[in-house]
């Protein structure tokens, strides 16, 4: 009886995860047999039954393409700068606001810094393009002092400490608030002990709080592992122009262009295979660390 | 902490919380500039002097915009967009979770789901092969291309999953004694108990939905298709172009773009974003927490 019960509720478990199951594999498995093309030279009126195979040539051609490696170190540089940057960042600002007893202004402060997390990289990207042409607000500041406007988008000088305070902008409330998590974990017992023992302000910090929340640190760069070569699409996308493709063009926004501006399907690709696949290895030896080191798991 | 404070340490105090407030304005006086910038006299933003107030007030740019179809058209897609898709995504997560959180011996297979799902989450057949299925599918121009292929969130699938977990068996057991049956259950006892959980993803789904715009922007070819943030991103691109010419090109193309009219677009397109924000900030913390619980 009760054994028959149980089938009867396993088919209509198996009927909920229908729906979810086939738009999966409509949409993210089926696109992997796709995958196909990177070994082919594609021509979409065949189909990837008629075009011709070309082994890895679509490959070698990447290595060969003298972007390649420029592209290559821009999105490891981005990436890494970006990921260093925000786990300092957030933590000096959790820390120091950490330090504060006034509770409504903590609060506002919080509500303040993480309201970009929130809002599209377009948006933003619109508001910072609109402080930094030639007649900007940061120019006219700039002019105050007697220096020169500077074109900050046509820079390659400039454009890429732009994208990473940019990042920080945008990302360092959503991290800060984490980190205020793990310190407010920090069992009080502990400062109280360390104050009856005569420590400072300064001592308190290298002993107590740093301590409390390293675990949280480690895991938070153990996990960013996974994103050095996620430079951030939208935001190089809706920032860079052609005068600065030396230093701002990234993996992703170049198989944009090869394959949806330039139709070399193959090559694109490829190039997206290779990526989704160094990626998917990062992210797997990050889990790993991160299960190891912090005790974490995903579920 | 209960310390006396000497006068060091309170002038440390005041400093830092110089400091934080300092940071805290920096952070949003881009956004309010361009506020101002919208409700500026055209002129005046073209000189370049505005900066923190609008420089001779004018409602001007709102008036313009009223009447920009094409806004509204876009600013309809996306509206319809997070509707369908905050919908499809709320169920969908519910119908996945919920038979994912039984132990394997009750849903055989249930361990194999779960992997593809990561699976799917971690890697990804890249750019040209997802736009070649869905173009395939002749789902291009329309409006299931930006609500379907994300349909499923697995991120937060496995935040519900989790949290279900965590729900007392002895709840389940007793429906099922009751009589219930599987949906009956999820839908009086699961929906409920999850509902703070639930909406902390629906409400980041929702964000999501509204913030896309790459979809937007190569799976529609018609541009009275796009949503809203595609059709801002149009913009934008025109104004990068602007930010490169010199001063001379700049001015002369000033004459034909119009600066406050697209600083109120895109204000006037962070709205709903401001709307909900005091609800994300309540579930916000409650989201992080959330995805920490692990049984």
């Amino acid at each position: 009886m009760i054994a028959m019960k149980n089938t009867r509720n396993t088919m209509h478990y198996y009927l909920m995860l229908l729906p979810g199951l086939c738009l999966i594999t409509l949409f993210s498995i089926v696109p992997m047999i796709g995958v196909v093309i990177a070994f082919q030279r594609f021509i979409p009126a065949k189909g990837i039954g008629g075009s011709p195979w070309v082994g890895w040539d679509n490959f070698t051609y990447m290595l060969q393409l003298p972007d390649s490696k420029q592209i290559f170190i821009n999105t490891l540089l981005i990436a890494v700068l970006k990921i260093i940057a925000g786990i300092i960042v957030p933590l000096a600002f959790a820390l120091m606001l950490h330090e504060i007893r006034l509770a409504f202004f903590k609060r506002i402060v919080q509500t303040v810094v993480y309201l970009p997390h929130f809002l599209s990289w377009v948006i933003l990207s619109g508001v910072i393009i609109n402080l930094l042409t030639l007649d900007g607000v940061i120019n006219a500041i700039l002019s105050w002092f007697g220096a020169e406007p500077v074109m900050f988008l046509a820079s390659n000088f400039w454009f890429r400490p732009l994208l990473i305070i940019s990042d920080v902008w945008k990302e360092f409330g959503f991290s800060t608030i984490i980190y205020l998590a793990a310190l407010t974990a920090i069992n009080p017992v502990q400062y109280e002990a360390a104050v009856i023992d005569g420590a400072s302000r300064t001592r308190l910090l290298y002993h107590v709080t740093l301590p409390g929340i390293r675990p949280t640190i480690v895991l938070l760069a153990t996990l960013s592992l996974g994103n050095v070569l996620n430079a951030g699409f939208e935001q190089v996308f809706t920032l860079y122009n052609p005068l600065v493709y030396e230093t701002a063009d990234i993996i992703d926004t170049y198989v944009y262009r090869v394959g949806l501006v330039d139709r070399q399907y193959g090559l694109a690709t490829a190039i997206g295979l290779l990526k989704s696949v160094i990626g998917l290895v990062l992210i797997v030896i990050s889990y790993r660390l991160a299960a190891k080191f912090a005790n974490y798991r995903i579920f | 902490m209960v310390r006396s404070q000497t006068w060091v340490s309170r002038t440390a105090n005041g400093v830092l919380i110089g400091f934080l407030a300092l940071t805290a304005l920096l952070c949003l006086a881009p956004i309010w500039h361009t506020l101002a910038v919208s409700l500026s006299d055209k002129s005046a933003a073209a000189a370049g002097i505005v900066y923190a107030w609008p420089v001779k007030f004018t409602w001007s740019s709102y008036e313009k915009l009223l009447q920009d179809s094409k806004f509204f058209d876009a600013f309809y897609v996306s509206l319809k967009r997070v509707a369908l898709g905050g919908i499809i995504n709320f169920a969908l997560t519910i119908l996945m979770a919920y038979p994912l959180s039984k132990q394997a011996r009750q849903l055989p297979g249930r361990n194999v789901v779960t992997w593809v799902l990561v699976f799917t989450m971690l890697f990804n057949a890249g750019l040209i092969p997802w736009y070649m299925t869905i173009s395939k599918l002749g789902m291009l121009d329309s409006i299931w291309a930006l609500v379907l292929p994300g349909a499923v969130p697995i991120f937060n699938v496995i935040l519900l999953l989790n949290f279900f977990r965590g729900v007392p068996k002895e709840l389940e057991e007793s429906a099922f004694v009751d009589g219930a049956g599987p949906w009956r259950t999820l839908l009086q006892i699961y929906i409920p108990i999850g509902l703070p959980a639930l909406a902390t993803v629906t409400l980041f789904s929702i964000v999501g939905h509204w913030n896309s715009f790459f979809d937007g922007l190569i799976l529609m070819n018609h541009p009275s298709n796009y949503p809203l943030q595609t059709y801002i991103q149009q913009l934008v691109v025109q104004l990068n172009t602007q930010s490169l010419m010199t001063a001379e090109e700049a001015r002369k193309l000033m004459e034909i773009s119009n600066k406050t009219l697209n600083a109120a677009k895109i204000f006037v397109s962070m709205i709903p974003i401001l709307i909900v924000y005091p609800f994300l900030q309540r579930y916000f913390i409650h989201g992080i927490v959330l995805g920490s619980v692990k049984e």
